[in-house]
């Protein structure tokens, strides 16, 4: 391959395709990772809009700006959008893509064609998401989940909705896919298993979730969407079906796919440290391994979504056990961040702050879920918004945190352009600030007793929603904030740089904007990834 | 770009989504073992009205287009453009016999009134009604597999004879038999668990 | 390119008579398994029937599949693939038969 005199970045290239063809159509992987980019923001802005619809209804009790079908709508909706079409490609989809191959020491993804076909199936899967909002019979109103009897007797566009989720699977798998393949086939010569950066370890977990737990619930979607049309009774009781088979086959997938979220978040967040502090990771093979573990045994711990639905005893206790065991890789994980912070000279900037604060909300979220995974704690806060609170702690203080210190983190390579720090910083206390005044509340009134998915709600739980809804406009300003000065860092003139944080992987030694190609020559690997010492 | 050519590679990627449809169809399976348990009376009772021949028949069909379209490969690496393409044609006819038999088996049902939403079927028990619903829902799926696999191999079949798969690159003509092998495979476990429940 | 995986023997051929005695067994096993079908072994029969439905499987795998030639790495693949999937009927029937 002769790239020796080949000085075009991947945003000047444009291989001789017009304005926005030369994105829609180019098979680059970096381009890929900005369509997703993107199209991924667009959602999560649309969604968070929902979600701040949602809370204004509940800053008050009684009917405030909605009425209950419309709440329905709008929480089931928020839920589609934000889970299929945000945090389950997120981090893979956007960073995965862009940075695979380059920690990889590879020139693309193993199947170039294939990975852009796939976001052409998100945009399908998108628009049919979109499109059962809008058309047929109204918004469905099943929430997110599905769960039988009400998607197989509900009158809304259920049927719509389930397909967008069942093509956004296929996207999903696609992607991972091609992940697996890339990490198998294509890493740089010398780079062993062992010498391979921890992020792209993460994917590689991932991707296997992807592959092998997204097949499961297209096949239940489509039992979903058979029972509407033909009256099969999969999960129809009068019909001798069991709605908890439905349950069973939903959650087979969609608890991995918790981890589908957050794996790559946590490896996000294994990149970030080692380069603020200074210090070569603590515990590498620990992680790495840790990832594998957890894919492994988070496969197993579905029924922990099922304790109150009439499930055995035998089965509640064993899920309730593995719950517990899967907690321990994720705390080996935590506790080898700490011991590399441990001792390192650290600098606190920007994507650091968004790292750390992963940490911490991550374990607040990690140890409400111990509660929920306790059998008798469980049947008490079950369906609560303690629930609501538990989870959004760990999707969007987890995953969400770490997409924010990941773009913090990578702009300046993506694009070759700073943003401003100082802004970034007072964006970032807001957001923290915000998050927890949101989603706080929520565990307090859960235990208290108010129910998830209600547009309305008794007088006692009044100041927790209250407060709950002012956190969520501080959080929304925090947003637009971070968004807006990351858009505003194309008007920099001075360039980042190759490598401002003085990182060590492998992505911060091509220039920034990496050229199409990657590499012009394809490094040879003899260290491990974290060697901080020259 | 000048993209680099890896057989393995493409196999693997091949293999993973072969993965993914043993697992679709794994969920069904899974459905199926769950009901059986709960009523597994039922399911022999209605299994009666399979007709096992056909499904038998079926059975040999399939295996001998797995065995015609793995000898392809033989015949193209041997470079044997000519027998290749008879092998694939063979491989493509038995299918379409396959679809043949399905459709008269499916024809005959829905004729006796057995077909998901009759009035018939909501009369009969509820595992039986449970054991048609699957078995429509699990030979549907598994026919579409077998109309995609014959999709694939004409793809196959007129990429050999214009020279694209030849003796030095046939990896195309590898994952479309993979493919097909798969259905083969996964109706080797549909037989038994349907036809021969008596 | 840049691999570090042991390749296999890329040329690997399978001979015709490989194949055809690979088809002559798994249609022999088609026609064990229908005629078991006739001997009453109560709940045994749905045994026989999976065993010998693994047993074609195997075969399938292994010769028509090239999984005998390809890198091990495959091997673990379909083997993984298959004991998830049986830890998932496991688990699954740790709820329904425990009920
Ligand atoms: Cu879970």
């Amino acid at each position: 391959m002769e790239t020796q005199n080949n000085q075009l970045n991947y945003i000047e290239d444009t291989q001789g395709r017009w304005g926005i063809f030369a994105w829609i159509f180019s098979t680059d992987h970096k381009r890929i990772g900005i369509l997703y980019l993107i199209s991924i923001t667009t959602f999560f802005l649309l969604a968070a809009l929902m979600g701040g619809l949602m809370r204004l209804e509940l800053i008050a009790p009684g009917e405030t700006i909605m009425d209950a079908q419309t709440y329905n709508g709008l929480f089931t909706v928020h839920g589609i959008i934000m889970i299929f079409l945000v945090v389950i490609p997120g981090l893979g989809a956007v960073f995965g893509n862009f940075f695979l191959p380059i920690m990889i020491g590879a020139r693309d993804v193993a199947f170039p064609r294939l990975n852009l076909f796939s976001w052409w199936i998100y945009m399908a899967g998108a628009i049919l998401a979109v499109y059962s909002q809008f058309a047929g019979d109204g918004p469905p109103d099943t929430g997110w989940t599905f769960y039988a009897p009400y998607s197989t007797e509900s009158g809304t566009n259920v049927v719509a909705a389930v397909f967008a989720a069942f093509v956004l699977g296929f996207s999903s798998i696609l992607t991972g896919l091609n992940f697996i393949v890339t990490i198998h086939r294509m890493r740089a010569p010398g780079m062993t298993w062992f010498k391979m950066p921890l992020f792209p370890w993460s994917l590689y977990a991932t991707a296997w979730i992807q592959v092998l737990a997204t097949p499961i619930v297209g096949i239940t979607l489509m039992m979903i969407v058979a029972e509407r049309l033909f009256q099969i009774g999969f999960f129809d009781p009068a019909l001798g079906g069991d709605p908890i088979l439905y349950q069973h086959l939903f959650w087979i997938y969609s608890h991995p796919a918790v981890y589908i979220m957050i794996l790559p978040a946590m490896g996000v967040i294994t990149e970030i440290i080692p380069t603020f502090a200074k210090k070569s990771i603590f515990g590498y093979k620990a992680i790495a391994l840790s990832s594998v573990a957890i894919a492994a045994v988070g496969y197993f711990v579905w029924g922990h979504h099922m304790y109150t639905s009439g499930m055995s005893g035998t089965a509640r206790w064993f899920f309730s056990f593995l719950t517990f065991i899967v907690a321990i890789p994720s705390a080996i994980k935590v506790f080898n961040w700490v011991a590399t912070m441990y001792k390192g000279s650290i600098d606190a900037r920007t994507p650091f702050l968004y790292a750390a604060t992963f940490i911490f909300l991550f374990m607040i979220g990690g140890l409400t879920g111990l509660v929920l995974g306790s059998l008798a704690t469980d049947v008490h806060v079950h369906d609560t918004s303690f629930v609501v609170a538990h989870f959004h702690y760990i999707i969007f203080g987890g995953m969400g945190f770490a997409f924010f210190a990941a773009i913090h983190y990578w702009w300046p390579k993506m694009f070759g352009k700073m943003y401003n720090e100082r802004v970034a910083n007072i964006a970032w206390l807001i957001t923290f600030v915000g998050f927890n005044v949101l989603y706080f509340p929520l565990f307090v009134i859960g235990i208290q007793g108010m129910p998830r998915r209600y547009f309305d709600y008794l007088p006692e739980f009044h100041a927790g929603h209250l407060i709950s809804t002012i956190g969520a406009f501080i959080l929304l300003s925090g947003l637009f904030l971070m968004i807006i000065n990351i858009y505003r860092a194309k008007k920099h003139v001075t360039p980042a740089g190759d490598n401002p944080w003085g990182g060590v992987t492998l992505e911060w030694q091509v220039p920034s904007p990496p050229p199409t190609l990657n590499f012009d020559e394809i490094p040879t690997i003899t260290k491990s990834p974290y060697s901080f010492e020259k | 770009m000048e993209e680099h050519r890896d057989d393995i590679g493409s196999r693997m990627g091949m293999w993973i989504f072969i993965f993914t449809e043993l697992l679709l169809f794994g969920g069904l399976f899974l459905v199926y073992a769950i009901y059986r348990a709960d009523y597994s009376a039922e399911f022999h009772t209605a299994a009666h009205e399979l007709n096992a021949f056909i499904g038998a028949l079926n059975t040999v069909i399939l295996l001998v287009s797995s065995a015609t379209v793995a000898m392809a490969i033989t015949a193209v690496q041997k470079e044997n453009k000519k027998l290749a393409l008879i092998l694939v044609a063979i491989t493509l006819l038995m299918a379409l016999f396959f679809l043949v038999n399905k459709y008269f088996e499916w024809g005959h049902k829905i004729h006796l009134g057995i077909y998901p939403g009759s009035e018939l079927l909501t009369k009969l028990e509820r595992g039986e009604l449970l054991f048609f619903g699957l078995y429509y829902f699990m030979t549907g799926l598994h026919g579409f597999h077998i109309v995609v696999g014959m999709i694939l191999l004409t793809v196959v079949f007129f990429k050999i004879k214009s020279g694209a798969i030849n003796a030095g690159s046939f990896v195309l003509l590898e994952n479309g038999g993979l493919y097909w092998h798969l259905v083969d495979l996964i109706w080797i476990f549909l037989f038994p668990l349907l036809y021969l429940l008596t | 390119m840049e691999n570090h995986e042991h390749e296999p023997h890329e040329n690997h051929i399978t001979s015709y008579t490989t194949l055809a005695k690979v088809l002559i067994g798994l249609l022999f096993l088609t026609f064990i398994t229908v005629a078991v079908t006739g001997i009453h072994l109560g709940p045994l029969t749905v045994a026989v029937a999976l065993i010998i439905a693994c047993v074609k499987g195997g075969i399938v795998l292994t010769w028509f599949m090239h999984l005998k030639f390809e890198l091990p790495v495959f091997r673990y693949m379909v083997l993984g693939v298959f004991l998830l999937f049986a830890l998932i009927i496991i688990v699954t029937f740790f709820d329904y038969a425990f009920r």
